[in-house]
């Protein structure tokens, strides 16, 4: 791959959805980049410092200067890079507000609820977030109506664009849920052109090459719940 | 531009719809302003904006754009031939250091302030204005990290930080009349405070915010509306 304009580090987390839509962006540019994997509980100097803010993973720092936040992120590789591989964002400023417009729904109506999964102490709000985050998916099937226009499996058309890298992150967690709560977040009777999308997004190589293996992110989930109610009982 | 071609759905209190004004004003641009109603949603609004049924919506040549973020940006970018600066830097890094700071502000911006206004004790309001203060602090970095010792969080002239930010300046200096406790303080947040100032006076902005009494009677009638009990500053946090 070519190293196109200066240097490139990711501060990252094998197991976030969000380190790995940065992944997927770098990826399908075809830009190379040096991968640190961070420890959250033993944060480093330079992610402290790069991210002041948020003490979080992703962090894209690009000649030494850091970009936070993974949409940002994501749409900064395509500002930045604009001459390398496809474009992720609709040159036409409608298209670009309608992928936008879902990008945002998704972070909001989707991730939100389905974030409150894991943190949640019972059953009974597991099971309001789960319906929640599942709702929103059946929506979403009409976003990806509207962004593809028609004109292919991925929110981007016939090619893979901003939405479909921002979902694209969350892939390995999607397949999780069946195993983790028993429901399928993407079910093929209930919103067939997402899981259409899902398939034809997991046989790309930048999804081959990025993509966390779904068995890992199951035993992680589970240690991540355990340790959240742990954490909410010694607490009461 | 002929008016009939823009079209903007909106609540005069909501500072969303407050940014797509700005927006639209510092563009240079006329449209139509349809004041739409909480307690009734028109036709418009419920077609235009199916899935979140919220304003603003902006309606261009008859096609709807939602999200106040989303409309800015789509501002910005559909009409080059409109006067102003552009609203976004052109610089990549500076682009995503301009995002970076409209999505801190979306994300912290309700979420903490709101407990102000709906926390049940004189304590947990304190507790929550303390919070706010705190995010006003971290502004007030981004302010003098964006700024570079200029006016706006823009430079020079108004950009995307100033307008998703200025949106809540009504809301943000009507709190201490609604809820008694003080977060809006130039010995704490002083660049804030003198750029809140300077954002208001602007010609795009002015007769935007709404005065505090407007809000504070808004408040009043929305609690009523509610079901809620009035919110009276407590007389121990005014000391």
């Amino acid at each position: 791959m070519a190293r196109v304009g200066g240097e490139l580090k990711l501060l990252g987390l094998w197991a976030s959805p969000f380190v790995t839509r940065a992944k997927l962006a770098l990826q399908i540019k075809g830009l190379s980049y040096e991968y640190v994997e961070e420890d959250l509980g033993n944060k480093s100097e330079l992610l402290l410092s790069s991210n002041p803010v948020h003490k979080a993973v992703p962090v894209l720092i690009h000649n030494g200067k850091p970009v936070c936040e993974s949409s940002v992120i994501v749409q900064y590789i395509d500002d930045a890079f604009a001459g390398s591989g496809p474009s992720l964002l609709p040159a036409d400023p409608y298209q670009r507000a309608v992928a936008c417009f879902w990008a945002a729904y998704l972070e909001d109506k989707m991730l939100t609820p389905w974030g409150r999964v894991f943190k949640v102490k019972t059953d009974e709000e597991k099971a309001e977030a789960m319906r929640q985050t599942i709702a929103a998916v059946d929506v979403l099937e009409d976003g990806l109506k509207e962004c593809s226009g028609g004109q292919g499996p991925f929110f981007g058309g016939d090619s893979v664009g901003y939405v479909d890298i921002l979902l694209g992150g969350m892939v390995s967690w999607v397949k999780a849920s069946e195993p983790l709560s028993g429901s399928k977040l993407i079910d093929a009777e209930k919103t067939p052109l997402l899981a259409a999308w899902m398939e034809r997004f997991c046989e790309l190589d930048a999804a081959k090459a990025v993509l966390q293996d779904v068995d890992r992110v199951v035993e992680y989930a589970k240690l991540v719940m355990t340790k959240n109610a742990a954490r909410a009982s010694n607490n009461n | 531009m002929a008016a009939e071609e823009l079209t903007l759905l909106g609540l005069w209190a909501s500072p969303f719809v407050i940014r797509a004004r700005i927006a639209l004003n510092l563009k240079g641009l006329t449209y139509v302003y349809a004041e739409d109603s909480i307690y009734n949603k028109s036709e418009l609004l419920l077609k235009s904006n199916p899935v979140l049924k919220k304003v603003p919506v902006l309606i261009h040549d008859g096609k709807p754009v939602c999200e106040s973020q989303v409309i800015v940006q789509y501002i910005d970018e559909a009409f080059p031939a409109a006067a102003g600066a552009p609203i976004l830097p052109s610089a990549p890094y500076d682009r995503a250091v301009a995002r970076f700071w409209a999505s801190y502000v979306e994300d912290k911006w309700f979420s903490t302030w709101l407990p102000v206004f709906s926390g049940r004790t004189a304590e947990e309001r304190v507790e929550a204005a303390t919070q706010v203060v705190a995010v006003l602090q971290t502004l007030e970095q981004a302010f003098k990290e964006c700024s570079k010792g200029k006016a706006f969080f823009g430079g020079d002239t108004v950009g995307l930080v100033d307008v998703v930010l200025g949106g809540h300046l009504g809301w943000l200096y009507a709190t201490e009349a609604i809820c008694g406790v003080k977060v809006v303080d130039a010995t704490k947040t002083p660049l804030l405070v003198a750029w809140a100032e300077r954002f208001c006076a602007l010609d795009a902005v002015k007769g935007l915010i709404p005065d505090v009494d407007r809000l504070v009677e808004y408040n009043k009638t929305r609690r009523a509306a509610l079901g809620l009990p009035l919110l009276l500053p407590y007389a121990e946090l005014q000391q």
